[in-house]
């Protein structure tokens, strides 16, 4: 058994130690750890974008980040984006622009988009094309993704 | 943009409140939250993980397995190869999307005495960790003794042919043959008088075709958590298209009665038409047993995936048509050889019927072959073999109407089936769209857009996919507060929980938000068929309309006794009992139940034929790179008949999806193998599927031309959208380029050689 590391973290606000594996990915660590499987595994080699979170604010696939990497930094999952108020403005326009289909994408390009809005809150149709060309869809042919996207770039409450 | 048909809208002849409207999905909150649970997020306590050794060869006799190794490591609980599985007669079980044979299930699962591709599994190990699996699988001595591997259709159907079975024989239409074979089988659609139709013919144009294997390309991999109880039930949780059918599979490949099974489908991420059959789910149960009891959870890698699961065939595909100078189709024939993969079969039989089905064709012969070769085991995909039918059969058809100088669209018009034409296979059109889908594409404004720079090019094609009806049981009860929970089996793919629930609103005439849905268990519901052919909406949503009305029947007998009138001269509407001028509220019916007797439940189980053919046409705008050979998909619309759109937001979506996946099996998906039989490309960055920045917004046109056989006038929508697209970009790559592309995919590399040769000559 290999030697174990210890990793103290903040994922979604909460500051949380986990023991791990030096080979163990922060997405197993999500998911099989901590038990935050809103985080989805589509590929484990960074092709898909199902497992993206957000590392210090910038946007990763998590597969590709092993756990320890994590120690003093702070993480944001899918599980971290509403808040106690409700849902984010991007989550409720991916529903009203039906925006899912079968959903297992859906948390990585909610995080990414989340990314996307953060550096440019006013993309252009290719702009969030070309930010999301790192998520794979296979249901909507990404038409009420990029929709809803543009749609929350464009509401009000996105502009603060 | 919604083409209307004259026809009346409900049976009452009142506007619909619920269907048409576009209300968020019940399941929406927790998927974009990550509540959801699929499969691979299923965590029971004391769970042991489980992994597969993997043929690293195409085809091999396995000589010995030597598990010894890693049976005695720490951490290991189980091993299991064939050897444990019950040895099976043939079984055929109806999947829904194609009948399948049990005991090739059996030895697909887990290798019976060959490796037939690269990736079918052999053992599986559960253990403590996933890691500690990993590492005793790879403990596992196998001898093999390595064959040539059969890869290309054609040559597997030669009579020198390597071959996969020796047991295998010929079924030729019906009858089975002697001798080797890799052909499982061989299916013919005749009609009239092929010779005179081709004489008739003042043009007449033969081509041939070639596609690709691909993949589904659902992005959550395949789970399976099995934990086979110390009182011998079986309990498995896993993501699959249907439930029920994961049961009967179970039974029958263990041999284990029903009544000791129950498979809970967790949330789906895509499916498809992939994940109808089991993989996983038998070893993940083996496993359990062998392991004390223990809950046993088995989650392939992307890798798996792509090697060992779906895909659908390859194939070679021969079409010749004739057509009169007035543009009439005088006759057509097919010889269509679809790749099975190790075991047969393949989608011929859908393939072979819907290949010529948009058009009136006195004169017509279709030859399918269903054919073995060393790759994994075909299983359904979306209109299962029909993109690569009509990738073959749109494009001659497309050539022909080019050749007499008659718009593609109009010349598809005047060949078009309506209602009482007959199949070539046999069945008789109902009242179908397909007609009015075309004359909506002809009048769409994309079609008349003007399209100016070189290399650019607009193509159409048009697309049939034949539905599916299934059985379908649902039970509902109704809250104090006059809501409804309503309980099905029909796992929930792209948004079915909404259009079903609507239909049951829309049935007892209350808000969707009184409508709660919920996909149970095996133990929970009565029988359903699998969510595939396009048939959940249109099916549960049956049944959701009959326990509506049972639900109301009830209510009736209930609000008469609080309006204490006869049950007879109640009348209902709108949430609202009434008789001779007294009225109550279905609310206040629901809060005083109590005073009227015992809680009021209703259950409905429907297994309805009327599904009616659906029809797409869609017109596609692209750019041809001449440098690298890229195609560019500049506009895309797409033209469908859906009946009635329940949930307008969810039907455009299966176009869009449709589409996009069309759009990826047109340029960019196929499957890559060496001369060994390896898959080169299992990864999502090899087998690349579209991006976001690969395509465009995706117009949509719901034609709506009631089903006569369903009481909305549903007709499935989500499979035809992605017959369509490869034969639609072929023409359009003509049109840009004066190149008729006729292999899938239509890679860069095809089109500059394509391209280069058109130069030289």
């Amino acid at each position: 058994m290999a030697d174990r590391v210890v990793v103290d973290t903040t994922i979604n606000d909460e500051e949380t130690t986990v023991l791990c594996e030096p080979r163990q990915t922060l997405l197993e660590t999500l998911r099989d750890t901590l038990g935050l499987t809103g985080t989805k595994e589509g590929c484990s080699n960074g092709n898909c974008g199902a497992c993206n979170v957000l590392l210090d604010g910038v946007l990763v696939n998590s597969c590709l980040v092993l756990a320890p990497e994590v120690e003093g930094r702070t993480v944001t999952t899918i599980e971290g984006v509403a808040s106690a108020d409700g849902l984010h403005p991007l989550q409720q326009k991916f529903l009203e622009h039906a925006a899912l289909q079968c959903g297992i994408c859906t948390p990585g390009f909610i995080v990414s988009s989340l990314a996307l809005l953060e550096e440019n809150p006013d993309p252009s149709e290719n702009e969030v094309r070309f930010w999301l060309a790192g998520n794979l869809c296979r249901c909507t042919g990404y038409d009420k993704i990029i929709r809803a996207v543009l749609d929350t770039a464009d509401a009000p409450q996105a502009a603060d | 943009m919604t083409v209307k048909d004259k026809t009346k809208e409900t049976a009452s002849g009142q506007a619909y409140k619920v269907i048409g409207t576009r209300p968020l999905r019940p399941d929406g909150v927790d998927k974009v939250t990550g509540k959801a649970i699929y499969g691979a997020d299923v965590q029971l306590p004391n769970t042991l993980h489980g992994a597969m050794l993997r043929s690293p060869h195409a085809h091999a006799r396995i000589v010995s397995i030597d598990t010894s190794e890693a049976e005695v490591m720490p951490g290991v609980k189980a091993v299991v190869t064939a050897a444990d599985l019950p040895d099976l007669d043939d079984i055929y079980a109806d999947l829904g999307e194609g009948i399948v044979n049990l005991r090739y299930s059996s030895w697909k699962v887990l290798a019976h005495d060959k490796v037939l591709y690269h990736g079918h599994a052999i053992a599986a190990v559960a253990a403590t960790s996933k890691t500690l699996a990993e590492e005793a699988v790879a403990r596992i001595k196998v001898e093999y003794e390595v064959l040539p591997p059969v890869l290309d259709v054609l040559e597997a159907m030669k009579d020198d042919a390597v071959i996969l079975h020796e047991g295998l024989r010929t079924r030729e239409l019906g009858e089975k043959l002697e001798g080797r074979t890799n052909v499982a089988s061989h299916i013919q659609h005749q009609r009239g008088d092929l010779e005179a139709g081709f004489a008739a013919a003042d043009v007449i144009v033969e081509r041939e075709f070639n596609t690709s294997t691909v993949h589904q390309g659902y992005i959550e991999p395949q789970s399976a958590t099995g934990l086979y109880n110390d009182d011998d039930r079986i309990t498995v949780w896993c993501s699959t298209q249907g439930a029920f059918g994961i049961r009967g599979q179970l039974s029958s490949m263990l041999q284990i009665p029903i009544a000791r099974i129950t498979v809970i489908p967790t949330e789906i991420g895509g499916g498809f038409g992939g994940k109808l059959d089991v993989y996983l789910e038998p070893v993940a149960v083996m496993l359990s047993q062998r392991a004390g009891n223990r809950p046993v959870k088995m989650t392939m890698n992307r890798t798996e995936v792509l090697q060992a699961t779906g895909p659908t065939s390859g194939s070679y595909i021969r079409v010749k048509m004739g057509a009169t100078r007035d543009g009439k189709l005088t006759a057509a024939e097919a010889f269509m050889a679809y790749d099975a993969g190790a075991f047969p079969g393949s989608p011929i039989g859908a393939g072979s019927s819907g290949i010529f089905a948009p058009y009136r064709l006195d004169n017509v012969r279709i030859d399918g072959y269903d054919v073995l070769g060393n790759k994994p085991k075909a299983s359904a995909y979306r209109a299962p073999g029909s993109t690569n039918a009509a990738f073959a059969s749109e494009s001659v058809v497309d050539e022909l109407a080019e050749k007499l100088g008659i718009d593609p669209l109009e010349f598809r018009l005047r060949n078009a089936v309506t209602e009482g034409d007959r199949r070539a296979d046999g069945p008789i059109y109902d009242r179908i769209g397909f007609i009015e889908t075309l004359t909506a594409a002809a009048s769409h404004p994309h079609y008349e857009a003007p399209l100016d720079g070189k290399q650019r090019g607009r193509g159409v094609a048009a697309g049939f996919w034949g539905n599916w009806g299934g059985k379908s049981s649902v039970s509902a009860s109704l809250n104090p507060d006059g809501s409804v929970n309503l309980v099905e089996g029909s796992p929930d793919i792209g948004g079915s929980r909404a259009s079903i629930a609507m239909q049951l609103a829309e049935a007892m005439e209350i808000p969707y938000e009184s409508v709660r849905p919920q996909v149970v268990d095996t133990d929970s519901v009565g029988f359903n068929d699998n969510t595939g052919g396009s048939r959940t909406t249109f099916g549960t949503g049956w049944a959701a309309i009959e326990v509506g009305r049972k639900l109301i029947a009830e209510l009736k007998g209930r609000a008469a006794i609080l309006l204490e009138a006869d049950a007879d001269n109640v009348g209902y509407g709108d949430g609202v009992f009434s008789s001779n001028g007294a009225s109550i509220d279905l609310t206040e019916v629901a809060d005083r139940i109590d005073e009227t007797g015992s809680p009021v439940v209703a259950s409905a189980s429907v297994h309805p034929t009327g599904f009616g053919a659906a029809f797409a046409a869609h017109v596609v705008d692209v750019e041809v790179d001449p440098e690298t050979g890229k195609v560019e998909i500049l506009r895309y619309t797409a033209v469908q008949d859906a009946g009635k759109a329940i949930h307008p937001s969810y039907v455009e979506g299966q176009l869009h999806g449709g589409v996009a996946q069309g759009i990826g099996w047109a340029l960019n998906e196929e499957y890559v193998y060496d001369d060994e039989g390896h898959l080169l490309n299992s990864s999502l960055l090899d087998y690349r599927m579209p991006t976001a920045l690969d395509l465009p917004l995706i117009d949509t046109v719901l034609v709506e031309v009631p089903n006569p056989g369903h009481p909305y006038g549903v007709r499935g929508v989500g499979e035809v959208p992605i017959v369509p697209p490869a034969a639609a970009v072929a023409n359009a790559i003509y049109r840009a380029t004066g190149v008729r592309l006729q292999s899938l995919p239509m890679a860069p590399g095809k089109i500059l050689d394509a391209l280069w040769a058109a130069d030289e000559s």
